[in-house]
């Protein structure tokens, strides 16, 4: 008797990938866009769907998150990584309570549930047409950080704003090595269930904050 | 002719809400509106679509290879992949990966697939508890309902009725009316059980073959809970959800929520290559795919009919539809409503199941000219209707000739008899331009709607030769 | 050489409004164009067709067939007629022996407005008091023989006429062939959507191309005991600039 793996492929039309095959041409961009009109892009697209966005210097980056954060009473931090921190040259005022994600989730849902306010997260580019994120979570950065926290602070470094989806999957060749879980994060997270009104923060983070660091 | 009967009690229901007609009114409104302000330029649209096009028939075209090569890289990968002839096997496939896990505990994310299963149905009568994550699927559970549209489920529901519901279910917490608050209800209610369940379920978008990726579509969140917090995640998709290349998922992202909902993107795109790995600290430990067949492959065989299978769900064409708006998802009866749903609907379940719904159609074309992936949905279902009628059972449709009907059959011909020879249509139209006053003007339930007038005193060929145009 | 064409009246105008179909070929004779009224033409065959019948349908699209022997033009005041032999026809006769000649006739099909812009760029001059109307495009106009700019640009050369658009313009009015039949109730519920919207507006009268749809919509205010009328656009362009003799 045959398994129902090979009865639903006996069934299938029979094609092959050679025979079949049509050209897909890309409509490649003619003239690329500059980084100021990127950033622009990437500012307004985020902005028109609630996001915060925030340009700074590399330097400017751990006052802002010192100040802000205390001002916002978003005290209980969570960043993936001592590591991480370093690479972000991030010096935590007292104020802030930091926790860093080394554990398994197993070991320690209810606090990552109830304990904290705020995720921060870098992030391996961002697409200026669409006005998102891209993240790859990893071992240092997992991948609750940036869903689970009322607040998602993502950090964008500005030389790695890319046009368009296509060309952030070619330029870093996604195709020859994709992660777990590659994230497309392009605003609070939303609803239109209730008689098409829109509202925000529904499961995901109610709020997304971008900072965009040069 | 049970389908047919059942069909219009189901439309005479559908019609005489009146509440009913006004929230699809003004959801359809809405949704087409934002969809046209997403595709200013015509000509830049048209190459989209076709460039969707090129991709999705390819993956139909190539469905067998894709599907092998797919399954290849997700197992490379580390997910399990499980092949469902039917619903049957599909259910029991994902209990036993639940019984095994054990999982009692499930959320799940909005799937159309597991809605064409019952799945729900399933896993509640064999004791796990599953829960809807989707704000409108939630809604749709807690009111014991189904969803009346592919994108929008609860969109036949006003805001009164979701608060009723809210409060019947959840006592302790406030009555409210108010969007906002009944949104953060949800998610308090919500969190809870994500942070508890054993087992996400989840759907998916799009199936890359090249990387054994599965992509997943969301605005809300609760897709990326179902399939990031719990240690086990079980997907499910139709076989035909599969496309070649990592570089053919832009532009297919870039169309389905510009034409789903007017959205320049979703708020999240979450694509998934594998389950957790060594030294990583979430996800889950275990991720299967279980690719559904259903009919899909039958259709598949058949390149007269296949386009079907390049839907990637958008509900452009069930928005657009002028018969839609005014009977709402129920009326069709089936899982997959408006233009897409008569033709998959049929294609997969057989013209002796729901080929009825075929006669819900003007013909008007507006779906075609949305669909983003080209699909000739007009044609399609003329050709239904031909089938359902005139067919004789083959392989590919299920169910020709299940509508055939003597008495109307017989008017066909009469009226085939008339028209076809000039000489009796001549003779026809002298009888009906001298006896006009004897002609009916009462025709059943058309003139329910409308006046109709007498024939005309000459016919256009007496006409035609008085003021003098050749007549040959 | 004068330019000559087959008029195609419809089976519709034939039994219902066959002023539409004079009309029509007034005004592609003022034009100094030919018209030949081939007398045995009956129906496109679309009616069997839509409904599922297309081994009823057959026949009678070969009998009309046949009336359209000469390489010229076929101008069809209907953009369902038109769309039925321009874009069905090579469906309808799929294995027949006359597959050819169906689909080179299919290719010399032209809607009457098409033909009246697109070929003839006709010059019209408004003789006419000055109206309001609405102007309704058939979805076979629209979608599938895409000329429903046409109507529109016809009715732009007359100077005393104001055009106010309805909402939802697009939508089907719910004609649809036998479907108004078949599915009448839901059929009733899109004309009556149609009519509420058109008359919900500054217009005197709607104009259309096709006979169905103003059927369908004229029947509809006529039994709502509406003062708005309706008219074939052949009828409407030739009242209004037509020098009474």
């Amino acid at each position: 008797m045959n398994s129902s793996r090979e009865n639903i492929l006996n069934n299938l039309l029979e094609g092959s990938i050679e025979s079949k095959q049509r050209k897909i041409v890309e409509r490649d961009s003619d003239n690329p866009i500059s980084n100021k009109k990127k950033i622009e892009s990437l500012k307004n697209m985020l902005e028109s769907v609630r996001a915060e966005v925030h340009l700074l210097s590399f330097n400017s980056l751990n006052e802002w998150i010192n100040s802000e954060l205390s001002k916002r009473n978003l005290n209980r931090v969570l960043i993936g990584s001592k590591a991480t921190q370093k690479e972000l040259d991030l010096k935590p005022s007292k104020s802030l309570d930091v926790s860093y994600y080394v554990n398994n989730i197993e070991d320690w849902k209810n606090e990552l549930f109830n304990d904290i306010d705020v995720g921060i997260t870098t992030t391996i580019g961002a697409i200026a047409r669409t006005g998102s994120l891209v993240l790859w979570p990893n071992s240092e950065e997992p991948r609750l950080i940036s869903l689970v926290p009322d607040v998602h602070i993502a950090i964008v470094k500005v030389d790695e704003i890319y046009e368009t989806f296509s060309e952030i999957i070619q330029k870093q060749k996604w195709a020859e090595n994709m992660p777990t879980n590659a994230l497309l994060i392009s605003g609070p997270s939303k609803t239109a269930d209730i008689e098409q009104v829109l509202a925000y923060g529904v499961h995901g983070p109610k709020q997304l904050i971008v900072l965009i660091v040069s | 002719m049970n389908q047919v009967n059942s069909f219009t009690n189901r439309i005479n229901k559908a019609l005489g809400k009146k509440q009913l007609q006004n929230n699809f009114r003004s959801a359809m409104n809405y949704l087409m509106d934002k969809r046209l302000a997403k595709f200013p330029d015509y000509e830049r649209l048209q190459i989209s679509r076709h460039k969707s096009n090129t991709i999705r028939t390819n993956s139909v075209s190539n469905i067998k290879d894709l599907l092998i090569l797919l399954e290849k890289n997700l197992v490379r990968n580390g997910i399990k992949v499980h092949w469902a002839e039917n619903g049957n096997q599909a259910n029991e496939i994902i209990q036993s990966i639940l019984t095994k896990a054990d999982a009692k505990k499930v959320v799940k994310g909005k799937s159309m697939v597991s809605e064409e299963i019952e799945l729900n149905e399933y896993l509640i009568e064999n004791g796990f508890e599953i829960l809807e994550t989707d704000l409108g699927e939630f809604l749709i559970q807690l009111s014991d309902d189904k969803p009346s549209h592919i994108v929008m489920p609860a969109i036949h529901k006003n805001k009164f009725e979701i608060a009723r519901t809210f409060s019947d279910n959840f006592p302790d917490l406030k009555y409210t009316e108010d969007v906002d608050e009944l949104t953060q209800q949800a998610r308090l209610v919500l969190r809870e059980k994500f942070s508890h369940a054993d087992a996400g379920i989840s759907g998916v978008n799009f199936a890359v073959a090249e990387t054994g990726t599965l992509c997943l579509v969301e605005n809300e969140g609760n897709g990326r809970m179902c399939t990031t917090v719990p240690d086990l995640h079980i997907a499910i998709t139709g076989i035909e959800k599969v496309v070649e290349k990592l570089e053919n998922i832009p532009p297919l992202f870039d169309i389905l929520p510009k034409s789903a909902t007017g959205q320049e993107c979703t708020t999240y795109f979450n694509m998934i290559s594998g389950p957790r790995k060594k030294d990583e600290k979430d996800g889950p430990s275990e991720v299967h795919l279980v690719l559904l067949d259903n009919g899909r492959s039958r259709v598949s065989r058949d390149n007269s009919i296949n386009d079907i299978l390049s839907c990637i769900r958008c509900g452009s064409c069930i928005n657009h539809c002028p018969v839609y708006v005014k009977l709402g998802g129920h009326a069709y009866g089936t899982v997959y409503p408006g233009p897409v749903g008569i033709v998959f609907e049929s294609l997969t379940q057989g013209l002796d199941k729901t080929g009825a719904l075929t006669s819900a159609c003007t013909m008007c074309g507006a779906c075609e000219q949305v669909c983003p992936v080209k699909i000739p949905l007009p044609t399609l279902i003329n050709r239904l209707r031909n089938e359902s009628i005139e067919g004789v059972d083959s392989d590919s449709i299920l169910g020709k000739g299940s509508l055939k009907m003597p008495i109307e059959s017989g008017i066909w011909k009469v009226w085939r008899f008339i028209y076809s020879n000039p000489l009796v249509y001549l003779f026809f139209i002298r009888a009906m331009t001298r006896m006009r006053l004897l002609v009916p003007t009462k025709f059943g339930k058309w003139s329910k709607y409308r006046n109709t007038p007498k024939p005309s005193k000459r016919s256009i060929e007496e006409i035609a030769r008085s003021e003098g145009f050749i007549n040959e | 050489m004068t330019k000559q064409v087959y008029f195609m009246g419809t089976c519709l105008a034939d039994l219902y409004y066959p002023k539409i179909a004079l009309a029509g070929m007034q005004l592609l004779s003022r034009e100094g164009v030919e018209v030949i009224y081939p007398k045995k033409q009956t129906c496109c065959g679309q009616p069997a067709f839509n409904s599922g019948y297309r081994k009823e349908s057959l026949p009678v699209a070969r009998s009309l067939m046949s009336c359209f022997k000469k390489n010229i033009p076929i101008v069809v005041p209907s953009g369902s007629c038109a769309g039925m032999i321009k874009h069905h026809w090579s469906e309808l006769f799929v294995g027949e022996l006359d597959y050819d000649e169906a689909v080179s006739v299919s290719k010399r099909v032209f809607e009457l407005t098409e033909f009246l812009v697109d070929n003839l760029h006709i010059k019209l001059t408004d003789l006419g008091e000055p109206t309001n109307i609405a102007i309704h495009t058939s979805c076979s106009c629209r979608n599938e023989m895409r000329v429903a700019d046409r109507i529109e640009s016809l009715v732009s050369q007359l100077a005393n006429v104001d055009v106010s658009v309805q909402e939802r313009k697009k939508e089907c009015c719910g004609f649809g062939g036998t479907f108004a039949i078949k599915q009448a109730d839901i059929s009733g519920a899109m004309v009556k959507d149609k009519t509420d919207a058109l008359k919900a507006i500054n217009a005197d009268k709607v104009v259309s191309q096709d006979c169905g749809c103003l059927m369908n919509i004229g029947g509809a205010l006529s039994k709502q005991q509406s003062k708005l009328k309706t008219q074939h656009i052949a009828e409407f362009l030739w009242d209004r600039t037509n020098e009474p003799s």
